[in-house]
This record gives C-alpha cells, structure tokens and sequence, in this order.
C-alpha cells in the first residue's frame, strides 16, 4: 500500500494553484485533508501524476457571516468548523452533522472543501448543503463563479468543478429561526451513511410552512425529492402525515444496494429517517418560537 | 508460598514501556543496507498459472531480487510442511511458498520482489506479467461438496478433505424414543482475526557465524526456528527467531509456515542482506489465514421435563484453499458443543471442505463460539417449545459440582481424553442470573414493551478447553545485581506475559515484581517450546516458571546455608534477602547469595549441582484445564432500522486462581470486543467468482470503542487440580458465547414476531430483513407508534 511514483507540488496562493491545476489539467488533483485521496493513492486506485497539496494556501481558512450566509473555506478542518460558535448558533443542521463525518483525527485533518469537492454521495456535508440549497464560489483561470449544491454535484464523486477550477469556499444559508435535524443510519459511529437524511423546515406555529429534506447514500447525489417535502408543507406534523411522509420516501428513492445494505434497506430506512428527522425539526422549530414569544 | 504479587490487580511492567512508544515490534526493526520486499499475489480465486514474466520488473531500478517458484531451492519448492496430522485428514494439502503451476485462492503469492525500498518493490509488481487461464472457482460449503463441483485439488479426487465423527452413547436410540426432538440448521460466516499489527518478517544472514536472525511477528518462535533450520539446511542453533512485541496475534500467526515466513529468510541468505517485509492491511485480509466458517444440521432430543438425552450435528468446515494446519478448529468446534451441560447421547461428525477461499485456522474461539452458538440456540428452542424458563431448563441439565472430574467421553484436540478437571456451573449460573437481575427481568420486560421498546435479554454457558500440553518451560535466574531474569520460549502478543509471569516469580524469591524482567519469544533465550495459542500461556509456561523459581528459591537457601553456616530449615527467605532464624544480625541479600553461587575461584559443594541462581524447569500437563462461564446481556432493538444498542453486559468467569485481575479484566473484555464484532460487524464477503470484497476497514467493520458497550466483570475461582497455581487459561473466554448471548436476547427482544436467530453475523441489513418477513407472515397487531424524538 504505497503510492505509484508522483511529482508533489505545495503551491502558497490561490492564484499559483490554479495556474497549476491549468498548467497539468486532469494529471493534477489536489490534496487538501487527505482522508479520502490518501487511501486511494495508497491502495493505487488513483494515480495522479501530480499532486497539489493545498496545505500551504493560508487564504482559505476562515469562517464568515456575509449577508445570511456562513461563508466557510474551502482548507478550514471539519473540527473547526464543528467547535466554530457560529456554525453552532447560525448553521444546526451543519453543527447536527458535522460530528457524524467520521471521527475526531478524521474531522482535525479533513477539510469542509475537500469533504463537498470530493462529493461522496454517502458523505452527510453534501446533503446538508443541498437542503439549505447552498452553494459553493470556485476559481478557475477565467475568473471566479457561483455554484448552487443542486447543479455542483453531478454525479458519483463528480462535481461541476472544471479540472482547472479549484473550491474557494462553501456557503451556508444560516437558518437559525428553522428547525433542523441531521439524521443517519451507519454501521458503526463514524462510518458513511447507510442512510443519512438533513431536515429544515419552517414553522407557523403547529404549520409547517416550508419543508427541506437531502438524502445521503441512496443516489449518486445528495437526493431531494419535492413530493415528499410538498407532502408536509402547509400541514401539521401529525403521526398520520409523517406516515405518509415516509411511505412516498420509500416508494420514491430509488438506492442502489451494496454490501453492507441492500436497495430494499435504504428505501425503507430512508422512509423511517424522513419521518423521524422531520419530526425532530419540527420540535426543535417549536421550541425556538416559544423562546422566542 | 507467600502470596504477595499473586493475585493482585497490579500494572503491568510492560505499560511504561509501551505506552512510551518504548516497544519493538518487527517493522522498528532496522539494519543497515535494509532491503524491501513485495509479494505479488493471485487476482484470481482459482486459475492455472501458464507463465510468469518477471524481466521488466527485473529492469526497474532500484530492484534486487525477484523469485518465482522456479527460482527457489528445491526444499522451498516442495509445498510447505504439513502441522498437525490427524488420521482422518486425507487429504492434507498444503500451500507453495510461490504458486507452482496453479492458484487456489485470491491472494495467493505468485512471486516475491525484493527491492531498495517497498516503494520500488510495489512498483516493480505492476511489471510481472502473469499468464493466468481462470477456471471456475468454488466458493460457497455447499457448491463445494455439490457432485460434479470444480475441484480445488483436482489429484484430491473431491472437496472433502476430511470426515471424522465421534460418538457417545447411542443418539438414533434416544432420538427414536425420546418425548420430544428439534432440528435446526446453524450458519456461521467467515471473519478474520485483524490484529492491529499485521505479519512481518526481517531476515538477517551472517555468512562468517552461518547465523541467520529472524524477527518474526509469530506466536511460535520456536516451532519457525526449527522448521527454517531444516527448510534451509542449518543447524537450530544456527537460526535465532525472535518474536518480538506482538500487536496482537489471535491464532492466525500460530500457523506457519507462511509463505513470507521462509521466503525472507531465504532472500537474505541469498542475497546477504537484510530483507524486510511488512504485510500491509490489504494483504492481511487475503493473505492471513481466516476463520469461521460452518455449517452445523443439528438435533436435540428432550425428555418430557427438558431433560437432554441426545445431540447430534453434522456440520461443514470450510478449510480454504489448503489445510496446513489440520483439523483442530472443526474438532474444538465439536468438543466444546456439549458444554456445561450432562449429555448421555451425543454424535458429531463433520466433513472438512476445501473452497476457493484464503486458508482457515484457529482464531481466539477457534471452534468454541460455533459450538456454543449450536448447543445454546439448541436449548434455547426446548425452553421454547416445551414453555420451560431458559435458565430453569439450562439448571435441570448443569453438571453437577460433586460429579468433577467429569468425563464427556470425547477425544480433545490434544488427543487427550476431554475430562474437565474441575468447576461450579451451578454457582457461575447463578451469580450471572444475579448480577443481571434476571428474577426482575419479566417486570422490566414489560416495562419496556409498555414503552414500546424491544428490549431482550439472553444468558448464555460455555465450557472453553485451555492450557493444553505438550509443554513450555521457563529458565530463571538471580543475577549479581540482585535482579531475576526469566526466559521462555511463548511468544507475547499483549496478554500481560512480563507481569503475570513476574508475579508468579517475585513471590517465591520475595523480590519486588518490578525486578522480574521476563524475555518471550526469543529462541536464543530459551528454546524450547511450542508457542501461544489454546489459551495455555499463563497455564504451562506460568506452572514452568512457577517450578523454576521454586527450584531457584531451594537453591538460594542452599547456597545461603553454606554461607551462613546455617542449616537451610533455619533460614527465611523475605524480602529478597536471606537470614537466619533467631539471628537477625545474620542474613544475605539475593544479590550476595548469586555472588557467592558462582565464585571465579575456590571450589562449589558438590549438592550446588551447578554455579549460579539459575534452574530451568518444564511443565507438561496432562490433558487440557476447562474454565467455564456464563455471559448475560440486555439488548434493544430499533425495529425500523435493524440498528441494536446494548443496554448491559455482564461476564461471570471461572477460570481458576487468578494471577492478575487486572489482566484478566482486560483479556475478558477484549474477548467480548472480538465476539461482538463476530456477532454485528464482521463478515468476510466474497462474490460468486471468489473475489474478496471486503480488504478494507471500511467495508470489514471492527467494532469501535463507540460500539462495544461497558462490560461488566466478576470471576468466581474453582483451582485447577492440573498445575501448581491452579490456574486455567482465559484467552478466548470473552469471545465464545457472544455470537449465542446476543441471539437469545436479539429472540427475547423480538419474541412477538416470532424471530429466531439461527445465523451469524448479523448486519441492520439482515435484521430488518427478518422483521419485515416475520412482520409479512404474521402481521403484528400494531408497528408501534412512531419513535419520539430522533430514534
């Protein structure tokens, strides 16, 4: 388990990264954490030709508030965005499922960017960003876009990213006066989601008024599904709801088995999630109206 | 024997050290002019090999050396030697070093690169080309024994390699009269031991001493040395094997040789350089020998009151590809089926079957667990069938304190008759029952049910064979200094060897246990031996250690007496000094008294027998010890997802007198650690073409700190009437009854639908799947409501 032979450079600004990532096109990746790339290069499943280690761009590690947004860097450790007050006051949904993505040595080396550029559809930051309806700022040599989540993830570990495009930061509507719940089913603490599902909703009083919901590990994507959010929407969350909820979830997800869980597993348990992470949104939206009144 | 250490919940002597980072394992090994070596391995389960094409490989810089089976002496081209032989093992294959002409499992080594740096040796496998002509792989028992299957070794003339039965009694008798009989079919899955440490070897040839040195990451030191002194021409003393720290061994690196295991030996010989290989994770999952398993078809027969009178199994052993290490896991499996309990009429037999699959051998249960899975689940369907209490009909068939030793009339995997020497089921029963409160449990079940949680609770028995012969020994030694060495040969993978042994020494020569340094698993140490496995450490190589101190003890008040003009009954022994009675003015410390046992000049009394403070003393017991248990959980099923949380966990453990509770605690736990993973976690997957698809930590799932619950812990000490201490061995006993504890209580918890757990392991896939069918057959009156909160 030792890499094939590659050329490593440590480039120190965003600019000198992307004139390399244009210089080698599809032969470069870079390296930001390493939780996923390293194995891979180890067990020689990938192997680049030049690797781009982004741990001496100092610039993109920060955490801001702009304009309702958290504003989060593509190189900041997911344990510091996980111990950063703001995420825990601003961004619940992140702060539910930031202590799920593997474990603490894990979360110290990897990076919120690398965790969204690597885009695992069993990895819970994809589907957090895509039921806040976030979206990524990238740089290429033209200059710098705006990705919504919904258009970023395209495929298994497939992004939008061009090969000479490189993540600056991710954005995070904050939804403090929501309720969220990050919700997943793993084998172990720590593992990739079986089944993963992140909840918003927004409530008036008993109504929900507006209902979000992001699956992860049972599509090549983080999967949303409207019908089952319109399920919801404009209704109390009663137990009869919430069943019908998870009944059209199961019906309509559309997983792929492997071998720790089969198609017929996630379906149902994505129902079972659906239900739960709902729920609990709606609970925790019901608590913070009356802290509120 | 004054009993200060003994017994005593003390550290370990080896903490500081390996807590420091302080520790060797083989790869802290390093030497000048270090070469690197890679093992090209089969990609294919079952193929013939029509060529090996090394040059480019050859051609890349930096590389040395590159073998195939061609290239090697015709003693390593020979399959590697066959362990333990049995009668009925007929047809007892066993692996090439490098594949001849043929391979039979993914993973098998085809060729060996030694290289400047394992860099370049890895680099250098993606050169050899290898021409493989795949053939149809078998990969499941029952495909193998299927007339007309592919043979795994065509000259074999069939699959089964072994059939072996062994009876007690007369079982179709009593099953024909017998008020009540249940059958049931038992399948077990394959899991590997996955120590933390994977394999290693460093090789090290001296041509002007002819001294080769190995280190070696095995539990048999001794065994290796003796089989690469022969395998390489050289004298025993010739080849120095040490087993250095060990992080974790578990059975698999009992079992040699490996193909690595002679083939850096054999490159640094012939290249007069150091060769070093490191076995990584991927490899370790194909590579190192697996475990588990079987496929048991068994019946009991019951009397109106649930009394046994009759089990039989027949059951299919998965070998792998080859079967180096004999029968010991089926014949372990069939041996400790009976358990705790009085069994008049029992029969197993068992075919051994060879698969397309990495090769089988003992791992921590070694067999147990299966038979325990089979016995416990078969008890557990009387109780249910007949309305009779589990633990009320496991007390109706308990044998009985008064009737020790207790002959269960079958031959044990030490050709020994299986007698257990001592033990108080009853009493191990009880304080089980009362530690997990089971006379409240039906309340509390209800408790629960009310709350609309499915909540189980299961108490499983087991009787675990250990501290089989034939022998260890043990060399101690009080040098000028004053502090004692000990040697012996058994190899330590972290069970505490340099404490526990310590503590047995530092009572009879009254020394402070810290200045006990014990050396394992070094043949230039002491070089005799067989090795770590079948929990027999603390048992024989503790009992030699235990007769070499004593004998140290005599000689000291020898010697001392001479010195101190005193008659040897006159003196005491405290305190690691001597003195004599009455006169406190006159004494000796341990340190004078090893000066004065080996002067440089004078004469040595002739009843001295030999200079120094030294004695090496072996202990061969005569058959096996059996420490028993009883383990209680409480466990609670989501029934939406599959997903299991264990509420408690509760060992009560009789293993004799206990050394060092301490130790003890850890070993039990560790065990348990093990069989939940056995139980929840851990399956070896291979797809129907033989390939294997968990080789990594992400898909073979360990359980993790987060997964195995707070294991409560209490011994209970029946001696052992077989050694000196007294003692039995504890190395597998938190592993075995797990896999049939959680299935009795995953039963309980699911009692309304109806479940009944007969495989193992388990997965929140494989559960739910069993809920949604037993909800399908039978529709329960109601799902419950929906969890509160998030579930």
């Amino acid at each position: 388990m030792k890499p094939a032979p590659f050329q490593y450079a440590a480039p120190e600004s965003v600019e000198e990264t992307v004139a390399l990532l244009h210089a080698h096109g599809t032969e470069g990746k870079l390296l930001a954490g390493g939780q996923s790339l390293v194995p891979l290069l180890n067990m020689r499943l990938a192997r680049p030709s030049v690797i781009i280690d982004l741990n001496r761009v100092r610039t993109l590690d920060y955490i801001r508030e702009e304009n309702g947004e958290i504003a989060i860097g593509a190189m900041t450790r997911q344990r510091t965005a996980e111990r950063s007050p703001v995420v825990t006051r601003r961004l619940p949904l992140l702060a539910d499922a930031l202590p799920l993505v593997g474990h603490l040595q894990i979360r110290t080396r990897g990076t919120v960017g690398g965790n969204i550029a690597h885009a695992d559809p069993s990895a819970e930051l994809p589907a957090v960003l895509a039921a806040l309806e976030g979206s990524v700022v990238v740089r290429g040599p033209g200059g710098t876009r705006r990705v919504a989540a919904h258009a970023f993830f395209v495929s298994y570990l497939t992004t939008a990213l061009g090969p000479d495009e490189l993540l600056l930061e991710v954005r995070f509507p904050a939804h403090e006066h929501q309720g969220s719940a990050f919700l997943e089913v793993a084998r172990r603490h720590g593992d990739y989601a079986l089944v993963g599902v992140g909840a918003v909703v927004t409530m008036a009083g008993n109504v929900c008024q507006r209902a979000r919901l992001a699956f992860t590990g049972v599509g090549p994507v983080p999967v949303r599904i409207p019908d089952a959010e319109a399920v919801v929407t404009g209704k109390m969350v009663t137990d009869g709801v919430l069943a019908e909820l998870g009944k059209l979830v199961t019906h309509m997800i559309d997983p792929t088995g492997d071998i720790h869980a089969s198609a017929e597993y996630r379906k149902e348990v994505a129902g079972v999630l659906a239900r739960r992470a709902i729920r609990a949104a709606a609970e925790r939206a019901r608590m913070k109206q009356m802290r509120m009144r | 024997m004054t009993t200060q250490y003994f017994g005593q919940r003390i550290k370990r002597n080896e903490d500081p050290r390996l807590l420091t980072g302080g520790g060797t394992f083989v790869d802290d090994v390093t030497l000048p002019d270090l070469l690197h070596a890679a093992v090209l391995r089969s990609p294919h389960a079952h193929a013939r090999v029509r060529r090996v094409d090394t040059a480019g490989a050859e051609a890349l810089p930096g590389v040395v050396a590159v073998y195939t089976h061609g290239d090697l002496p015709p003693s390593l081209q020979e399959p590697l030697p066959r362990l333990i032989p049995h009668p009925a093992l007929v047809h007892h294959k066993t692996q090439y070093a490098l594949a001849r002409d043929k391979v039979r499992h993914v993973g098998e080594p085809v060729a060996f690169v030694v290289a400047a740096s394992r860099y370049v040796a890895e680099d250098a496998l993606d050169l050899i080309e290898v021409e493989y002509d795949p053939l149809p792989a078998v990969v499941t028992l029952e495909q193998a024994v299927r007339p007309g299957a592919p043979l795994v070794h065509e000259d074999a003339g069939t699959n089964v390699c072994a059939h072996y039965t062994q009876r007690v009694g007369n079982v179709d008798e009593a099953l024909a009269r017998a008020a009540h009989v249940f059958t049931e079919r038992f399948v077990i899955d394959r899991g590997t031991a996955a120590p933390m440490e994977c394999r290693g070897v460093v090789a090290q040839w001296d041509p002007r001493l002819r001294q080769l040195v190995v280190w070696d990451s095995t539990q048999a030191p001794i065994p290796i040395r003796n089989g690469l002194a022969r395998l390489l021409g050289l004298a025993q003393g010739g080849v120095r094997v040490i087993a250095p720290d060990i992080g974790g061994g578990f059975g698999p690196k009992i079992m040699m040789f490996y193909p690595e295991e002679v083939l850096v030996p054999y490159a640094a010989m012939q290249l007069s350089r150091p060769v070093k290989w490191i076995e990584d994770r991927r490899e370790n999952f194909a590579a190192m020998n697996h475990e588990r398993e079987q496929i048991h078809d068994a019946a009991i027969a019951v009397d109106r009151d649930g009394r046994i009178l009759a089990v039989r199994t027949a059951f299919l052993y998965d070998s792998g590809a080859y079967i180096p290490y004999g029968l010991t896991v089926p014949i372990v499996a069939s041996t400790t089926l009976p358990g705790p309990y009085k069994i008049p009429n029992y029969h197993c037999e068992f075919r051994a079957v060879f698969t397309n699959k990495t090769i089988v051998s003992p791992y921590r249960g070694a067999g147990r667990p299966h038979g325990v899975f089979v016995m416990e689940r078969l008890m557990d369907r009387v109780a249910a069938e007949l309305g009779i209490d589990r633990v009320e009909l496991r007390r109706r068939n308990l044998i009985q304190p008064h009737e020790f030793p207790y002959d269960v009339g079958l031959i044990y995997q030490d050709n020994a008759p299986l007698i257990y020497d001592s033990g108080n089921y009853p009493a191990t029963l009880e304080a089980a029952l009362q530690k997990i409160s089971y006379e409240h449990w039906p309340q509390e079940r209800a408790r629960y049910r009310a709350q609309h949680r499915h909540v189980g609770l299961g108490v499983a028995c087991y009787v675990e064979g250990s501290g089989i012969g034939p022998y260890e020994g043990c060399r101690v030694t009080v040098e000028p200094s004053g502090k004692v060495y000990a040697a012996t040969s058994v190899g330590t993978q972290g069970q505490g060897h340099f404490t526990s042994f310590a503590q047995i020494i530092a009572d009879a020569l009254t020394v402070r246990v810290e200045d006990v340094i014990v050396i394992t698993g070094d043949s230039g140490a002491f070089g005799w031996g067989t090795g770590t496995f079948a929990s027999r450490a603390a048992v024989v190589a503790g009992s030699a250690a235990h007769l070499a101190a004593q004998a140290v003890r005599e000689k000291t008040l020898l010697v001392a007496a001479t010195k101190l003009e005193a008659r040897p009954d006159d003196l005491v022994l405290e305190h690691g000094r001597v003195s004599v009675r009455g006169a406190p003015g006159k004494s000796m410390t341990l340190a004078e008294v090893a000066v004065a046992a080996n002067p440089l000049r004078g004469t040595i009394p002739k009843e001295w027998e030999q200079p120094g403070l030294e004695a090496s003393r072996y202990f061969a017991p005569p058959r096996g010890t059996f420490p028993n248990g009883v383990h209680a959980a409480i466990v609670e099923v989501d029934i939406e997802t599959g997903m299991l949380k264990i509420l408690r966990y509760v060992v009560v453990h009789d293993c004799g007198r206990v050394i060092n509770p301490m130790i003890l605690d850890g070993q039990i736990r560790g065990g348990v650690a093990q069989g939940l993973g056995g139980t929840f976690y851990e399956k070896l997957v291979y797809d129907e073409s033989g390939q294997l698809l968990t080789q990594t930590f992400m898909d073979y799932l360990l359980p993790t700190t987060m997964e195995v619950p707070e294991i409560e812990v209490d011994h209970l000490e029946t001696p052992s009437p077989l050694n000196p201490l007294g003692v039995k061995g504890a190395g597998e006993a938190g592993v075995i009854p797990v896999p049939a504890l959680m299935a009795q209580a995953l039963d309980d918890a699911l009692s309304e639908l109806g479940i009944r757990i007969t495989e193992m392991p388990l997965s929140p896939n494989r559960l739910l799947e069993m809920i949604r069918e037993a909800r399908a057959q039978a529709p329960s009156p109601h799902p419950g409501p929906l969890p509160q909160g998030e579930g």
